[in-house]
């Protein structure tokens, strides 16, 4: 269980650039959470909630994209979603992958007044 | 209302101290290893009977041991008079990069060329958290199950290594190497897979032989996986 360190480092992302743009009260956060990454995404939320709770932050909503992990052949350079994580070109059967999408662990935007 | 576009990794300022140690590291001449396991599957001994290769090869190294609490694996370490720092993370299952960058001077001082940080026993977070290695190196042994780089793919993903150990277990239990072995490289087909038993001695000089080399070739930029 590490979520409670990732929501605390979003936190002080999401404190440091609300001072810089002078907004006060959090209303959204939209971070993005890769397939690959070992972070399950409901149990970051719950840390979150539970980490505003009585701050001047509580009320936030975060919103959560889930990112699929998908690669590209390099061999047939055929794009294609990983199936359980196995790192196998589907059409060619190539290993060589390039990993296009779903190792994200990002904060995308916040909204705030 | 402001819609304000941040668009920053949540783990940037440990990635900026991980860089900041491989820097370090990188000046010194030091290679640096992250030994990853779940609880138990033998890092602290591996790393004992790896000892007297790496003195023999080497010269020196040290090692870093991380914990939640105690210091029962660095007094271990110690015995063999190679220069060991134990962190205790308290409640997290985890090392980080602060972790590491508190005893970066330390580390710098001990002359070694080899830095072997011993993660806290966990194969989910340390997956997150660069260090500043060079290298990740996953442990998983024959008491386990083979299906687990399917269970705990980041893992196994972001290591360059695998060790599958206690493999003179293996033939009185359910688990196949041959299955471990097809598993981890379905996840990652560029794993350098070793297999050892610290009770018998196979296959340590083999691994320690791979090790050194990379400790002792031309260092080149690192590719971390993450």
């Amino acid at each position: 269980m590490h979520e409670m360190g990732i929501a605390k480092s979003l936190l002080e992302i999401i404190k440091r650039e609300m001072k810089k743009s002078k907004v006060k009260r959090l209303k959204k956060v939209r971070v993005k959470i890769g397939e690959l990454t070992a972070v399950e995404p409901e149990a970051l939320r719950f840390c979150f909630e539970a980490s505003i709770k009585d701050t001047a932050l509580d009320g936030a909503r975060l919103e959560i994209e889930d990112v699929p992990l998908t690669g590209k052949c390099h061999d047939c350079r055929t794009r294609f979603r990983f199936q359980h994580f196995v790192s196998l070109c589907p059409v060619c059967g190539g290993k060589k992958i390039e990993k296009l999408t779903g190792t994200e662990l990002d904060l995308v935007s916040i909204e705030a007044v | 209302m402001h819609d304000i576009l941040i668009e920053e990794k949540i783990l940037s300022e440990n990635d900026a101290i991980a860089e900041a140690n491989r820097h370090a590291f990188n000046e010194k001449g030091v290679f640096v290893i992250n030994m990853v396991s779940s609880p138990g599957a033998g890092k602290t001994t591996l790393i004992e009977k790896m000892t007297p290769v790496l003195l023999d090869k080497l010269g020196r190294f040290a090692v870093i041991e991380g914990d939640l609490e105690g210091d029962l694996d660095a007094v271990r370490i110690a015995k063999y008079g190679v220069p060991v720092k134990q962190i205790t993370t308290g409640k997290a299952c985890h090392l980080d990069a602060h972790n590491i960058a508190h005893v970066l001077s330390w580390t710098l001082d001990q002359d070694a060329r080899l830095l072997i940080i011993e993660n806290v026993g966990n194969m989910v977070c340390p997956a997150e958290y660069d260090l500043g290695e060079d290298m990740m190196v996953t442990i998983l042994s024959a008491a386990e199950g083979d299906d687990k780089p399917l269970k705990y793919p980041a893992i196994f993903n972001a290591s360059s290594a695998l060790i599958i150990s206690k493999t003179d277990l293996a033939p009185h239990t359910d688990f196949n190497i041959s299955t471990a072995r097809t598993n981890a490289l379905s996840i990652n087909p560029e794993l350098q897979i070793f297999e050892t038993s610290c009770r018998n001695g196979e296959g340590i000089k083999e691994w320690c032989k791979y090790l050194c080399s990379r400790v002792l070739a031309l260092r080149g930029p690192v590719k971390t996986n993450r």
